[in-house]
């Protein structure tokens, strides 16, 4: 196998990417390469080629191409690139699944997210192979066991009966917002610092990534954790192109902009959102995700119901 | 009788049954490949437009009620209250019971009444009461009547008995037009419901209607195509030209641009009007809405914006 002649030509960072079909569309690889590859004796041991991973959108619970055929390439891996139409089936999507999950039970929910950790332990060695250290899995898995326990509780410290002066049983009790769009941050903990508190309260989100292998990773536990299909919806691309529309989107509830790293462009969407009266979450300056998340995140994205009823006599 | 006479009639059996074979697959290829047309832009409000005005916005259910129907009636005539260059709706489709109602919300918007008779929608009910029932429908104040075929005597082959039942409905039905329901999904094949339009055709339909919406088969593109395809080759032989309405299961923007697509491409422009060609649908108006919306906004709609019916 006379690999000199292509890898020079392919900007791979693996060996193994001078014979694989993603590298045969970088410009430049195709030309003098292909003839020695052929002309190999047919007496030699077949090359096996290495089956390499397209990182597709994960909407609905499934991993659809993006409507628009597009990719693009992250660190030699081809990543589909999000369109607005993208966004839009994700918003049906994320809409379609979440009165079922707001009506599961928090127990339930608790479970389900329970799971994910668990699934994140066993494809830990995955995530270290993108690139995540040791201690961020750590972290990340210890934050969906943390919100998970918060599934049945945050009702009773966020809500309860309220003393009035009259006949009447007065309680008020949270509810989530609704659809969330999140500009997630980059890391596998910001990312899973952002989708948790979403949908432990029972929200559904539409989640546009950075760092795509490690989110679509992530969409691969997610898919494989009970997690029923359309709550969490992650998409990859470049967000000044989906962000807008998410913002702007009637049928979205809320947008939560921690991911935003240009100040300007953090304004522009929260502008584009105040048509619609969304909660936007935008926190000033840098978060620290190691730290103690505490229940703000999950406040957030509740809305409160308070009942009147009247007292019997 | 609006009945063109011709040799057609006298032996309806041999005349049916030596209409040419539908190809399956090729009207199967035929849709699908129209219906990956892309409509863009100018074209597309051009397009939800239209649909809009050609929906039979409709409710048969045993659950309608005068105050359902009053509120659908305000919707027919403006179905976008945020923005009056929305055009009203082509009717509205009621049960007889409902159509005195549906007649005074309606009165003098322009928009017309039709409602469903016959036995709807199983058609099993002796003539008499059929034409009773449609006789009341138009007595309240229906300008187009439903009608569905027996499709029990079609498909026992006896043509003359659905055949006259037609002609008879159409009598009770005085001034106003009439939409005979194939109920295509009960016809099981192209051939049968080749034959079915042409029946209805040769016995005065105005409007030749896929389905009642209440089995599990209803409009398709490629049934469409064939019933197109029949009003084409029927105006081409009699003159006369007969709408056509697919009803069931269109409920998308996307869907019912398919078949505007499907129309220019079978029939001609001519066919794209409200007169012409009608969308028995209910949620359909509401994804048109939010595409309408969209595009007049430049952001995307959400339900949460319209009316649930």
């Amino acid at each position: 196998m006379p690999k000199s002649a292509k890898s020079s030509a392919a900007p791979a960072t693996t060996p193994s990417a001078a014979v694989t079909p993603g590298a045969a569309t970088t410009p430049g690889a195709a030309s003098p390469a292909a003839a020695p590859v052929t002309a190999a004796p047919l007496t030699a041991a077949p090359v096996r080629l290495a089956v390499r991973k397209t990182y597709k959108l994960y909407i609905g619970g499934k991993f659809p191409r993006s409507e628009s055929g597009r990719t693009f390439v992250v660190d030699g891996d081809n990543v589909a690139l999000a369109s607005r139409k993208d966004a839009r089936d994700a918003v049906l999507a994320a809409r379609a699944a979440q009165s079922k999950w707001a009506g599961a039970t928090a127990y339930n929910r608790g479970q389900v997210l329970y799971r994910i950790a668990e699934m994140i332990e066993a494809r830990r060695a995955e995530f270290v192979a993108l690139g995540v250290p040791d201690a961020e899995v750590d972290a990340t898995i210890d934050r969906w066991v943390w919100y998970a326990g918060w599934s049945d509780k945050i009702a009773q410290v966020t809500g309860g009966a309220n003393p009035v002066a009259g006949p009447y049983l007065n309680i008020s009790a949270p509810e989530p917002t609704g659809v969330v769009g999140i500009v997630a941050p980059a890391s596998l903990l910001g990312l899973v610092s952002v989708i948790a508190p979403a949908i432990v309260t029972g929200n559904t989100v539409v989640v546009l990534a950075d760092a795509p292998q490690i989110a679509i990773t992530l969409a691969e536990v997610l898919a494989t954790s009970d997690v029923p299909g359309g709550v969490v919806n992650l998409l990859t691309g470049r967000h000044p192109e989906t962000a807008p529309w998410l913002a702007s989107h009637d049928d979205v509830n809320a947008l939560d902009l921690t991911g935003v790293t240009d100040p300007e462009l953090a304004v522009e969407w929260e502008r584009a959102a105040a048509g619609t009266l969304k909660r936007v979450i935008r926190p000033s300056g840098a978060t620290d995700f190691t730290a103690d998340p505490g229940l703000r995140p999950m406040t957030a994205l509740l809305e409160t119901k308070t009942v009147w009823h009247p007292k019997g006599y | 009788m609006t009945v063109t006479a011709s040799a057609e009639l006298s032996d309806l059996r041999s005349f049916l049954h030596g209409l040419p074979g539908v190809d399956k697959v090729g009207v199967e290829a035929r849709a699908a490949a129209l219906a990956t047309r892309s409509i863009k832009a100018d074209s597309k409000a051009a397009a939800i437009d239209l649909a809009i005005r050609m929906v039979d916005l409709t409710t048969l259910e045993g659950a309608d009620t005068p105050g359902k129907v009053r509120a659908l009636c305000a919707k027919a005539i403006r179905p976008d209250p945020a923005d009056p260059a929305c055009p009203p709706v082509a009717a509205i489709c009621v049960y007889p019971a409902m159509a005195p109602i549906a007649a005074a919300a309606l009165a003098g918007s322009g928009v017309h009444l039709a409602s469903v008779a016959t036995a709807f929608p199983s058609g099993q009910a002796p003539l008499e009461v059929k034409l009773a029932d449609t006789r009341d429908a138009v007595a309240a104040g229906a300008d187009e009547i439903d009608m569905v075929i027996s499709r029990g005597a079609f498909l026992a082959g006896d043509y003359r008995r659905v055949f006259d039942e037609i002609v008879a409905v159409k009598q009770a039905c005085g001034d106003a037009h009439l939409k005979v329901i194939l109920e295509t999904g009960e016809l099981a094949t192209y051939d049968n419901i080749r034959r079915a339009s042409w029946l209805a055709m040769l016995a005065g339909a105005d409007f030749i209607k896929t389905s009642t919406g209440k089995v599990s088969v209803n409009a398709t593109l490629p049934i469409t195509l064939v019933m197109l395809e029949a009003v084409r080759d029927f105006r081409e032989r009699h003159g006369r030209i007969i709408g056509v309405k697919p009803a069931g299961g269109i409920k998308t923007t996307k869907d019912a641009i398919k078949y505007l697509v499907l129309i220019n491409e079978t029939v001609g422009d001519e066919w794209l009007h409200p007169d012409r060609f009608r969308f028995g649908a209910s949620s359909l108006l509401n994804d048109l809405l939010m595409q309408r919306t969209k595009l007049t906004t430049g952001h995307y709609a959400g339900p949460d914006y319209f009316t649930l019916d």
